[in-house]
């Protein structure tokens, strides 16, 4: 099926030469980094992880989200959504592709990368997130993988697929609680110390992931012959509505523990993100932004009348997943070091380069979703109207 | 001790006769192929050791701004810890690395302060350095054991086998891990090119790795106090075994009041600050 992947219109490899560039600049200054260390980014001694890491955080929360639609197709069967389940897989598979180039771009010696298996710790959560997102890798792409490969033949998925398909499902929740874990498992750091963080995690993802899929979904229509089906897109819009509500009610429970407990070092981080302090006002643009964003997509999505216009339902989806990305991919993880253990705030501003080489890994997952993308539309567009029972 | 001829005779005896029967043992175990052992190293008899290392500050014994400065110069030209500068020399926090160094009362006891204090109390200063935790944050997460618990209560690490993640960093709640963001042999003072030096007798680091403080390990297994301890005014640092019931840190640590940071984390901190300071030394 890969040959799929290499033939296209002039419109398929215009874009996937844009992306190239993108993908190319990043790798340049990516070789710059690796010869002159992570001194090239904005980070330092107390904001130790920045973008490249927020980017690591947000992606799993878009690889997990494929569950979205595999729970109701192959749990509840609920046949329409057998067409764009595939998406979905291969979304998963483009984002954990991401997920593992950030987290090798953030390291500071990449070379070493294998020492991870040559010393396992399974006492540290990192070792866990590395096993559970390979693992992931591997489940997603054999699953859309033989799915695919039995569509193209016209014949149902074999029965052996089925267990691997059923494993995807708690390991995609699987995945998300650990990278959580990361953040919430660490003493001393206030804005991360709190139980509900993987709860959030999996309400942000599964608002977050399904909203990129409405919109990947409506290009896709665009570009091709492959309509996923407006009562699809509606029903995945629920999805994306009610996990967006579950996201800023336990998002208002963090404001809530911070600000009624009165416990100073609760509120810094929250003060810091949203209003400023000893000064510095850094993200509050962004984290107003952000927050305003979720109000009004969640609206959007809300009132019927706007959810069933499709450019609006886009717009919100855009919105939702901006509100997500600045929440989850930037301040988040900011707002966990500043202020330091000191109480003193050192902000952080991710660098030319540093932008660059996160720019640089979307482009290559966006190259990765193309072409897995292109395969499953031209199978789909061959196979035109023919239901298969999976 | 003293000991008579009759049990010094005693005590040779008992000695001869346990030393003749391990070298049968080995030799046995030799022939038979059972169990054959790497070559032994006697271990260095000058070696300080402990059960718990630990330190207790007394903050009252640092006098003058040079007191601070030639403790925490000894320690990093020691351990060739880089101290890069910007342009106009004065200190560049961007890349910064330290192991030991000078902060105030409010910043190393954050919550402590109340709004009657002076400034000259907030700013009173507190010597920091990694406090060797009983239950390390930044060893439960690191993913390659590169840094770990040494039996004697000292956190170590494997500057050659860190991958450079930074989760030590975000797990410490201290602030007393640095990464090299740049290759620290370019910091001026390492640097011969600018006139830097290198201590040859311990090892520089490479760009993309953590470090810290470790209680001086490579001094204490020649018979040798940390650096800073040797350095730093009388009784100002003391470093002991805090499980000997007659060392003076632990004498210092039951009967005197002194405070630790951050101790309701749990990581159990072997740095114990002595409040009052007296003649204790």
């Amino acid at each position: 099926m890969l040959e799929k992947a290499l033939e296209g219109s002039k419109k398929y490899w215009a874009w996937v030469f844009f992306l190239g560039i993108f993908a190319l600049s990043g790798t340049y200054w990516y070789i710059r980094q690796f010869n002159e260390g992570l001194g090239l980014t904005g980070m330092h001694r107390d904001v130790s992880w920045g973008l490249y890491i927020g980017q690591f955080t947000f992606l799993v929360g878009v690889a997990a989200s494929a569950v979205m639609l595999v729970i109701p197709y192959y749990l509840h069967d609920f046949k329409k959504f057998g067409k764009i389940v595939i998406l979905g897989e291969f979304l998963a598979i483009s984002a954990v592709t991401m997920c593992i180039l950030f987290i090798f771009v953030d390291m500071g010696q990449p070379m070493r990368i294998m020492n991870v298996m040559l010393h396992p710790t399974p006492g540290s959560v990192m070792f866990w997130d590395s096993v559970v997102l390979s693992g992931y890798l591997f489940i997603n792409a054999l699953v859309g993988w033989v799915t695919l490969g039995a569509d193209k033949k016209g014949v149902p998925p074999p029965k052996w697929i089925k267990p691997f398909i059923y494993l995807s499902i708690p390991w995609a929740i699987s995945i998300h609680t650990v990278t959580a874990f990361l953040y919430s498992g660490v003493p001393g750091r206030h804005f991360w110390l709190t139980a509900v963080m993987a709860a959030r995690f999996l309400a942000s993802a599964f608002a977050g992931g399904p909203a990129l899929l409405i919109i990947l979904a409506l290009i896709v229509r665009k570009v091709s012959k492959f309509d996923a089906g407006k009562d699809v897109i509606q029903a995945i819009s629920r999805i994306v509505a009610y996990a967006m509500f579950a996201n800023v009610f336990l998002l208002g429970l963090e404001f809530f523990t911070a600000f009624y407990s009165g416990i100073p070092g609760h509120q810094h981080p929250f003060v810091y993100l949203y209003k400023g302090l000893d000064g510095h006002s850094e993200l509050v643009t962004l984290m107003w932004t952000s927050s305003i964003f979720a109000a009004v997509s969640l609206i959007m999505l809300w009132v019927p009348k706007i959810r069933r216009n499709e450019g609006l339902l886009a717009l919100a989806c855009i919105m939702l997943f901006s509100s997500l990305w600045i929440d989850k991919g930037f301040g988040l993880i900011i707002g966990g070091f500043v202020p330091n253990p000191f109480e003193e705030v050192n902000p952080y501003w991710p660098t030319y380069p540093e932008t660059m080489i996160t720019i640089g890994v979307w482009a290559i997952g966006f190259i990765v979703l193309t072409f897995l993308y292109k395969i499953a539309i031209s199978v789909r567009e061959q196979t035109a109207g023919v239901e298969i029972e999976h | 001790m003293s000991m008579d001829r009759r049990q010094f005779l005693k005590f040779s005896g008992i000695a001869s006769i346990l030393g003749f029967g391990a070298t049968v043992a080995d030799a046995t175990n030799l022939i038979t192929g059972k169990q054959l052992l790497p070559p032994q190293v006697d271990k260095n008899k000058e070696t300080l050791t402990a059960k718990r290392w630990a330190m207790v500050v007394d903050m009252s014994k640092f006098k003058t701004d040079e007191d601070f400065q030639k403790t925490i110069t000894a320690c990093h030209s020691i351990h060739n810890v880089p101290d890069f500068r910007k342009p106009d020399g004065a200190p560049d926090r961007k890349f910064e690395v330290k192991w030991i160094w000078k902060s105030t009362y409010e910043k190393a006891f954050p919550g402590m302060e109340s709004q009657y204090q002076s400034e000259h109390v907030k700013d009173m200063p507190f010597m920091l350095l990694c406090n060797h935790c009983t239950n390390p944050a930044c060893v439960r997460v690191c993913p390659t054991k590169a840094t770990y618990k040494l039996p004697d209560g000292i956190t170590m690490q494997d500057m050659h086998r860190c991958i450079g993640c930074r989760f030590c960093m975000a797990a410490c709640p201290y602030g007393a891990r640095s990464f090299n963001w740049v290759d620290p042999r370019r910091a001026a003072n390492l640097d011969p090119a600018k006139g830097g030096k290198v201590n040859p007798e311990y090892p520089t680091r490479t760009k993309g790795v953590v470090e810290k403080c470790t209680f001086c390990t490579e001094r204490l297994a020649v018979g040798k106090r940390p650096a800073c301890v040797e350095t730093a005014p009388a009784g100002a640092l003391l470093f002991g075994d805090l499980e000997d019931p007659n060392s003076e840190v632990r004498k210092i640590v039951t009967n005197k009041l002194t405070i630790r940071r951050k101790p309701e984390l749990g990581t159990g901190p072997a740095i114990y600050y002595l409040i009052g300071g007296g003649d204790h030394a």
